[in-house]
Formats: C-alpha cells, sequence, structure tokens
C-alpha cells in the first residue's frame, strides 16, 4: 500500500511547555487508525497540526507527497485532507440539507465558477444521497442549532466528507454521546467511509470501539507517542496500560496473561 | 437558470417606471432618481448585511465616485456612461485596495475602519481649493451617447438611464447572491473554520463582498452626482451621509433586492415632506421613523410586504 501521509519530528512547544514532540508516524492508504491517550496527552495537537489549525514548532508533514507544514486549513482541504471536531462545527441556523449544500457548492466550484447557481437539481441529488449515506436525509430541513449532539456530529462528519477525502481525520467522533447510541453512531460513520474506501484516523477513549473499529493504534502520552502497533498487541503493551487505559485493565490484562 | 422571480417582478417594474417617467412631475422624478442613488448604496450595504457585517463609511465610495464625476466632468468627459462607469470602477479599485486591510476585522471594527476613510476623504475634499473646498464642483449636463437633451428631456433622459444602471445592479446583485460565492453568508456569520475546513479563504469571501458594495455604493455616488448636477463634502462624504445610508438599509431590510429601493423611495418622501413643515422637523420625524422600524418591524419595509403577499396566497 501506498504511504500517504509521512510525519516527522513533530513538536509544538507553547512557551515552555512542551505539548507535543518526537512525533513520527506513516500512514497508508486503506488504513483505519485509533488514536488513544489520557487528556492532555497530545492527540488534539497532534490533528490540529496535521491539519493545519496550529502551526507547529519543529518538523514536518508530508501528505501526498508534498510539505504541508505552514499550509492554511483551506489548501490542505483542497489536496485531501479534511477533518471533523470534537466540538462539531456546523452552520447553526442553517438546515441540515443548506449545511451540506454550502459544502457541496465550495468543493465543486472554484474561481469564476464560484459564481455559478449554488442549488442545481444535480447537486441537490447528490446532497440528498450523502445525508442517506450518513442516515441523516430524515432532518432535512431542521437546522443544525436545533439537532440532538449525535446527528450534529454526523452532520460534521458528513461535511467534511463531501470531497471525498485521501485521509479524513475525526476528533472525538463520539465524545458527548450517551453509551447507547455510540456504537450505531460509530457504526454509521464507518460504514459510509468504507463505502468511500476513505482512509481513516479517529481519536477515541472508548476503547470497545477502538477494537472494534481499527486495526491499528497510535496511543499518545504526554506529547509523545509510546506506542504505534495494530490493536490487539497494543491492548496489552506495558507502557499503554500503564499511561492509557489506566489501572482497571491493567489488571484485567495481567489475570489474562 | 431556475425561475426566479425577483428578476421577473424586478423587469416588470423598471418597465412599468420606464412608462410612467413620461407621465410624472418633475419633483417626483428627481425623488425617484435620489432613490436610485441612495439605493445603490444601501444595496451595497446590503450585500455585507447578510454576512453579519455592516459599514458606518460608505460616503467613502459615495462621495469618491461623485467627485470622480465631477472631476471628470470638469475635464471635458460629457458622456454620462463614461462618468458613471469610470467612477464606480474607481469607487470598486478603491475598495479593492482597502479590502486588504479591512477584510481582516470584523464586527465594529470593520463598521468603524471605512468610516475612518472616508473621514480622510472628507478632509482632503473639504481643504483642496482645486475640488473646490467645502463649495463643492458644480457638474455640467452629461450627454448620452451624443445626445444632448435640455430641460425636462434632460431629467427624463437621465431617469431612463438611472433606471437602466439601476437595474442592472439589481440583476448582477441577484445573481451573485445565488452563486456559491454570494450564499456564503450566514456561513460565513456563524463559522469561520468551518468555512477554512471546507476549503474556501473567508477573508477572500469577505473582500469580494466589500469590492462589490464598494463598487455599488459608487454607482449611487455618480447618479447623485448627475441628478443634483453638483457635488460638495458636506452631503457627499461627510459621516452624516453613511448614517443615513444605514438607516435606509435598516429601513428597506434584507430581504430582496428590490427592498434597497424601496427603502430609499420611503426615505426620501418622508424627508421631502418633513422638510417642508420646518427645517429641523425632519430629523425628528426620522428619529421616530427609526424608533417604530427596530421596535415593530426590525427587518425592515420589505418583511412587512412579505407578510401582505404572504397573507394574500394564503387567502387562495
Amino acid at each position: 500500500m501506498t504511504t500517504i501521509l509521512e510525519v516527522n519530528g513533530l513538536e509544538k512547544r507553547f512557551g515552555g511547555v512542551v505539548a507535543a514532540q518526537n512525533i513520527g508516524v506513516n500512514v497508508s492508504a486503506g488504513e483505519t487508525i485509533g488514536i488513544i491517550g489520557a487528556n492532555g496527552a497530545g492527540k488534539t495537537t497532534f490533528v490540529n497540526m496535521v491539519t493545519g489549525h496550529l502551526a507547529p514548532s519543529a518538523g514536518t508533514v508530508k501528505f501526498l507527497g508534498a510539505n504541508i507544514v505552514g499550509w492554511p486549513p483551506r489548501r490542505i482541504t483542497e489536496l485531501g485532507l479534511c477533518r471533523s471536531f470534537q466540538v462539531p462545527q456546523v452552520f447553526l441556523s442553517e438546515s441540515v440539507f443548506d449545511n451540506v449544500l454550502l459544502a457541496y457548492g465550495i468543493a465543486e466550484e472554484s474561481g469564476f465558477s464560484m459564481l455559478r447557481p449554488l442549488r442545481n437539481k444535480e447537486r441537490d441529488a447528490r446532497v440528498r444521497k450523502h445525508l442517506a449515506s450518513y442516515q441523516i436525509a430524515e432532518h432535512e430541513k431542521t437546522a443544525a442549532s436545533a439537532l440532538s449532539q449525535g446527528i450534529r456530529k454526523l452532520l460534521d462528519i458528513a461535511m467534511a466528507t463531501v470531497r471525498k477525502p485521501q485521509l479524513l481525520m475525526l476528533d472525538e467522533p463520539t465524545s458527548g454521546i450517551s453509551v447507547e447510541e455510540k456504537f450505531d453512531l460509530m457504526d454509521i460513520i464507518m460504514a459510509a467511509l468504507r463505502e468511500e474506501q476513505t482512509t481513516v484516523m479517529f481519536i477515541e477513549h472508548d476503547m470497545e470501539i477502538v477494537q472494534r473499529h481499527v486495526a491499528r493504534v497510535l496511543a499518545f502520552s504526554q506529547g509523545e507517542i509510546i506506542c504505534d502497533a495494530p490493536t490487539a498487541k497494543a491492548m496489552v503493551d506495558p507502557k499503554v496500560v500503564e499511561f492509557v487505559l489506566g489501572q482497571e485493565y491493567h489488571a484485567e490484562v495481567r489475570s489474562d496473561a | 437558470m431556475s425561475f426566479d422571480r425577483t428578476i421577473i417582478g424586478v423587469t416588470i417594474a423598471v418597465v412599468l417606471m420606464a412608462c410612467a417617467t413620461f407621465f410624472i412631475p418633475d419633483w417626483v422624478r428627481q425623488i425617484g432618481l435620489l432613490s436610485m442613488a441612495i439605493g445603490s448604496v444601501a444595496l451595497g450595504l446590503l450585500v455585507l448585511w447578510r454576512t453579519g457585517l455592516i459599514s458606518f463609511g460608505h460616503a467613502l465610495f459615495y462621495g469618491f465616485s461623485a467627485y470622480g464625476v465631477a472631476l471628470l466632468n470638469h475635464l471635458g468627459v460629457r458622456d454620462a456612461f463614461v462618468l458613471v462607469i469610470v467612477s464606480a470602477a474607481a469607487s470598486g479599485l478603491l475598495a479593492w485596495g482597502l479590502g486588504f486591510l479591512v477584510r481582516r476585522y470584523r464586527a465594529i471594527f470593520f463598521a468603524l475602519l471605512t468610516m475612518a476613510f472616508s473621514m480622510i476623504l472628507y478632509g482632503v475634499l473639504a481643504k483642496t481649493e482645486r475640488f473646490g473646498s467645502t463649495d463643492g464642483l458644480n457638474i455640467h449636463p452629461p450627454t448620452f451617447l451624443g445626445y444632448a437633451p435640455v430641460d425636462q428631456a434632460a431629467q427624463i433622459t437621465l431617469f431612463l438611464f438611472g433606471l437602466l444602471v439601476v437595474y442592472g445592479l439589481m440583476l448582477g446583485v441577484q445573481i451573485y447572491l445565488r452563486s456559491v460565492l454570494g450564499q456564503m453568508t450566514t456561513a460565513v456569520r456563524e463559522n469561520e473554520i468551518r468555512v477554512e475546513y471546507l476549503g474556501y479563504s473567508v477573508e477572500h469571501v469577505i473582500h469580494i463582498k466589500y469590492v462589490i458594495s464598494g463598487l455599488l455604493a459608487g454607482f449611487g455616488g455618480a447618479i447623485m452626482a448627475l441628478a443634483v448636477g453638483q457635488v460638495d463634502p458636506e452631503s457627499m462624504a461627510y459621516w452624516t451621509a453613511s448614517g443615513e445610508f444605514v438607516f435606509v438599509a435598516i429601513l428597506a431590510g434584507t430581504g430582496n433586492v428590490a427592498a434597497p429601493f424601496i427603502g430609499a423611495v420611503a426615505f426620501e418622501i418622508i424627508r421631502h415632506f418633513a422638510w417642508e413643515h420646518g427645517a429641523n422637523l425632519w430629523q425628528l420625524i426620522m428619529g421616530g421613523t427609526l424608533l417604530a422600524i427596530i421596535m415593530f418591524v426590525p427587518d425592515g419595509i420589505w418583511s412587512v410586504l412579505q407578510r401582505l403577499v404572504r397573507k394574500k396566497d394564503g387567502v387562495k
């Protein structure tokens, strides 16, 4: 498989505080990767640096062969690296349909063709199909502000995927969602992404979801990657157990071993 | 392109007015001309307003263009088409240049930054002998592609010319507002981060809106210069002029490209009749009107018209 993302020596300092350092990781097309770690371990900082939200203090990020450090988010997006947010970033007073419609408009037009009408029958159909694959078609006319947290998350991710990205990074897709809803939500997201064969990296705290959906795990602790391994192996890695999974898991894993 | 009620409605209204101009008294025609000028500026404010941006300084582009007409006229240019298009384009160019700075600001800073520039323009115009200082400059009657009407024919021709310009502006803005670029309104107002992550530059969006807005204000200033036959800094570039444009924009509402012109007509009629009843009375009436609008119809006259139409549709 071809490598699409190459991160080397990535580092972020806020004054004297090191938020991330020495981060190196290669991602191949078609992979599904889980990013785990305690709060403040540097997971979101990592995603923010790769997607252009935060300028790294040092290091390189190569995506599809281009060094994208210092690029504005829109250029990175155009190149095919898209993201969702822990707190959904949607247009709250607009309907679900209009949110996704504008996403399509921006993705499909550029330069002077931006002056073409936003709405046309073909685009409307594409929007409806996209809403259907994220199972939010029934909320089409609802304003984003009136959606439940879970549906709003789906909308956020749906908007991040209209460009059919080469790589999608999801920042805690299940945070703030009730335990009962979590699994269904993640199933919907992963099914939609599999259909498009999107390479995906997501931050997740729930180990059941990680084990269910990903083949490879990146574990963060204190700004560094402490483990990069296939999921089954990572779950029993001593460092992961100590710094990420904590005591409960620790005991359980020990008794298994 | 799909069926557009606005374009059809606007076309019918413009044709009706073009016919009516031959039968209306001069003072009504003059109110019409002033409304076209003020309405064009208010249309420029509408473009910004839909994105949650407001400018308290559009007299900058209005005055800049009006003086452009006057100066070109003094250089011997008489054709109305050349005068208006060149002057408005100069205003658009000015907006493009200032846009690089203005697009970085939002809310109150955005609103006042343009005003700061308009105050500078006012100072320059009022202090420069060449521009007639506080007295301003007179404008020789324009010609229209070689046709040089006099007296009433001149006013009628100018009215038709103004209608043509305003019609073009409304169509252009309507097409823009329906486009992908023009639809980035609520989106930019509510979530700039998401717009960037959808792949477009928010500053670019705002810059374009600012240029369109400056261009429209430029057309307004140029029409005004021709309509009153003179320019002066007090009525063309002082900040109170900017205040009037904001007033008209509030009065009109942002619901439709025709709204600013309806608002402008209402504004000119109120002013016209208030003046007849006393020199300082009109501010009082204007203030009262503004108060009533904000309290009872915050979405402007257009929203009232819209409600009336919906009621009628409901009865059917």
